[in-house]
Formats: structure tokens, sequence, C-alpha cells
């Protein structure tokens, strides 16, 4: 989905906030938030995609301003009513309050039927693909060109794995991108390389 | 039979304690030992995915060419060598190596991926948009203001993970530490220099 977490190459975003030895956790609620997460994830309760999914599923003003740690927690919390583990309305009788959580998942879809193989120095263009479900293809590269440098092992497809649809584990290849392609005319000279899976790919002559 | 409770409707927010609580209560419910579970998830994010272990990868990288060969080949193995196993979901470990003209910063600009087992959760900065959004697109600015300051001549390669490949990158070793011992060398080695956005 063309959602609000989609930010690479966003404008209008200022400074990074950087402080040297930044810590990961500032209160111990935010610990415990990543514990959960993670503690449903080791049980089984949702996988990885699947968490990620129901995070970028929130609306987009509260996952603007949710910090970090309240995002994975409305994720979480999402994903348990979802399966059934717990009703919304139990979740806010139990924290005494309104709850927010993210909005209903639209449809996933499998792997794409021409996905097909490639090597290291094949030119590829990123399949202009619009899907209302789950999908790791950052925006920016959305209709690209860049170069394969290398492949990885295979991993479930996201697209089909954040939504209970069956499908092929397929491998990324890291694709390399010149940055001047991705924003003409508005970018600084860099390569962005990127993790990419096959069914998003196409080899180009 | 037992009185189903009238739907409560609030008009108040829980505060995300209340949330977190919420959650928790909900999967302690669940059965299992949810407390030691949390207890000992709370333990490996603060004490044992710490940036010392990628530390450690680094110094022994600068100190022992047949490992570094290895490590830059697959590092998932051999950082599993060094007694450092990744998360099965983690499948593969790219190493990226800086050099006098190659400088590398890692991103992720979909949420927040790292090779956390290795250089420990992100901080903030990493998770914040402003991070996020602008590294891919105006990588020089941005270290540049993060007080690195690259010289025009070096080549910026910026990573996205955006899957579940795993990036860290191998800091420069600085010239005056040549020699010295892996366990002075691996205290040098910052966070920051293996996320890609400080040179050592
Ligand atoms: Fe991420």
């Amino acid at each position: 989905m063309d959602g609000m977490h989609d930010l690479g190459g966003k404008q209008g975003f200022g400074r990074v906030r950087y402080t040297l030895n930044a810590p990961a956790f500032h209160a111990s609620w935010e610990v415990r938030a990543n514990s959960l997460y993670a503690l449903a994830v080791r049980r089984g309760l949702f996988n990885m995609d699947e968490y990620r999914h129901a995070i970028e599923r929130m609306e987009p003003r509260h996952y603007l301003s949710a910090g970090y740690y309240e995002r994975s927690l409305t994720g979480c919390a999402t994903l348990l009513v979802e399966k059934g583990l717990v009703t919304h309305e139990e979740l806010e009788r139990r924290a005494q309050g309104r709850f927010p959580l993210a909005a209903p998942a639209a449809e996933g879809r499998s792997n794409h039927p021409a996905s097909q193989p490639l090597r290291a120095g094949d030119r590829v263009r990123v399949r202009a693909d619009y899907v209302p479900g789950h999908v790791r293809m950052p925006g920016y590269i959305r209709g690209k060109t860049g170069v394969v440098v290398s492949e990885s092992p295979t991993y479930p497809f996201p697209d089909a794995h954040a939504h209970g649809v069956a499908s092929q584990d397929e491998p990324t290849y890291d694709v390399r991108f010149r940055s001047e392609d991705l924003w003409p005319g508005s970018a600084e000279p860099a390569l962005v390389h990127v993790a990419v899976f096959q069914s998003y790919l196409e080899r180009i002559a | 039979m037992e009185a189903i409770p009238p739907k409560q409707v609030f008009q108040r927010t829980a505060s995300i304690e209340e949330r977190v609580n919420a959650v928790q209560a909900v999967l302690q419910e669940q059965g299992g030992d949810a407390a030691a579970g949390l207890a000992d998830l709370d333990h490996s994010a603060q004490q044992e995915w710490v940036p010392q272990n990628g530390a450690r990868v680094v110094a022994r990288a600068w100190s022992d060419p047949a490992f570094r060969a290895r490590l830059l080949a697959d590092g998932r193995a051999a950082v599993a060598e060094m007694g450092l196993p990744m998360p099965k979901h983690h499948r593969h470990l790219v190493v990226l190596e800086n050099t006098a003209t190659v400088h590398n910063v890692i991103c992720c600009t979909l949420c927040s991926c790292t090779a956390f087992t290795l250089i420990g959760l992100p901080p903030d900065w990493y998770k914040d948009f402003e991070y996020r959004s602008r590294v891919v697109r105006e990588a020089r600015t941005v270290l540049k203001e993060m007080g690195l300051d690259l010289p025009p001549e070096t080549e910026i390669r910026v990573w996205d993970t955006t899957a579940d490949t795993r990036y860290m990158v191998l800091p420069m070793q600085p010239a005056a530490t040549v020699g010295w011992s892996p366990e002075r060398l691996a205290a040098i080695v910052t966070r920051d220099s293996m996320i890609g956005v400080a040179r050592l």
C-alpha cells in the first residue's frame, strides 16, 4: 500500500535529531512493548510481515504522531484482535480508555506469474505495481531501472505472507540504483542499494 | 449465567503504559510462561543484542585477514563462528567495507530494520522520519549535518533494508591502531560507525 510509512525520498522533513550514543530505549514501557511483539512472534501468533503491515495500516495522523514503540504496540494489539485472541472492547476495558488500532487489511497477492531468476549484472526494471496490501517495494523505486549486484537466500514473499496467501519463497536481489535516476534533477549523487523481491523485477535489455 | 457487562465507551485515550499493560495481560492469559518469556526478551534487548557484538566482529576483521575474507563472503556464517548467531529470519548478512574512496551507510525507509543482534536495537534517530526520508535522497547533506563531512570524491552507497537481508558496515581501521589487540580495537568501534553515519 502507498502508506504513510513509505518515507524514502519524501521532502519537508528537517534535520536528523542526532545525538551521540543515543539509547535504544527511554522508558521501561518501551522495552516491554518491544518484548510483547517479539513474544507474540516467537509464539507464532503472527509473523513479521503481518506485524509490519499492521503498523503500516495505522491511520496516518496516528502513525506520524506516535513514537516508534507506540507504533509497535498498536501493530501488535491490532493483530491480537484480528486473530481473535481478544476483542477491541476488552482491550479498552482493560486499559480503561480508548485504544486506537490500525485500519483493516486489504487483500494480499501471490508471486508475480512471470517472476524469473536473475543474475548479477542484469539490468532490471521495478514493475509499476500498485497494490492495496502489504508490499516491500519502497515507492521511490517503482518503475525505476537498476542493476542486479547479488542475490540473497529465499524468503517468504511478504505480499502473500502478511495476508495468509499461499506463495513460493523467493530470493531478493541487491539492486543498485543511481539516486539521479530515482529523483531526476533533485537528488544528491549516490548509489542506492535496495533489497528487491524477485516478483517486483523484470529483466530489460 | 454470567451477566454480560454493557459496552463501555471511553472519552479519554488510555495512556501508553495502560495500553502496554492491557496487551501484556492478554498474552499472559494465553498461558505458557509469558512472564518468563517477556523477562527473557527484555534481557536480550538490553544486555545481549548490543553493539559490542559487532565491535568484536570488526576488531577481528581488522586483525585477521582470513576472517575478514570469510566475513565479506558470507557474513552470517562468519559471525556464527564467533558465537553470534543471528535470528532465523535474518537469512543473510552483507558486510559493507568502507574504503578511502567508498563510504557505506545503512537505513530502513519503510520501518526500522537493522542487524540488531550485532549492532544493537536502533536509536531513535534511525527510526525517525527525518533520517528515513532524507538519507536515500540527500545522503551527503544528512551525513554532514550528523557530523560526517565526507570529501567530495568519496562515493556514497546507501543501503535500504527493505527485506530480511541485514547489513553491517565494516569501518576503516584508524592508522594509529594498527597492531593493537582485538580487545583494545573492539573498544573503539561505535554503533554509529557500523551504521555508517560516523567514521573512526
Ligand atoms: Fe524496517
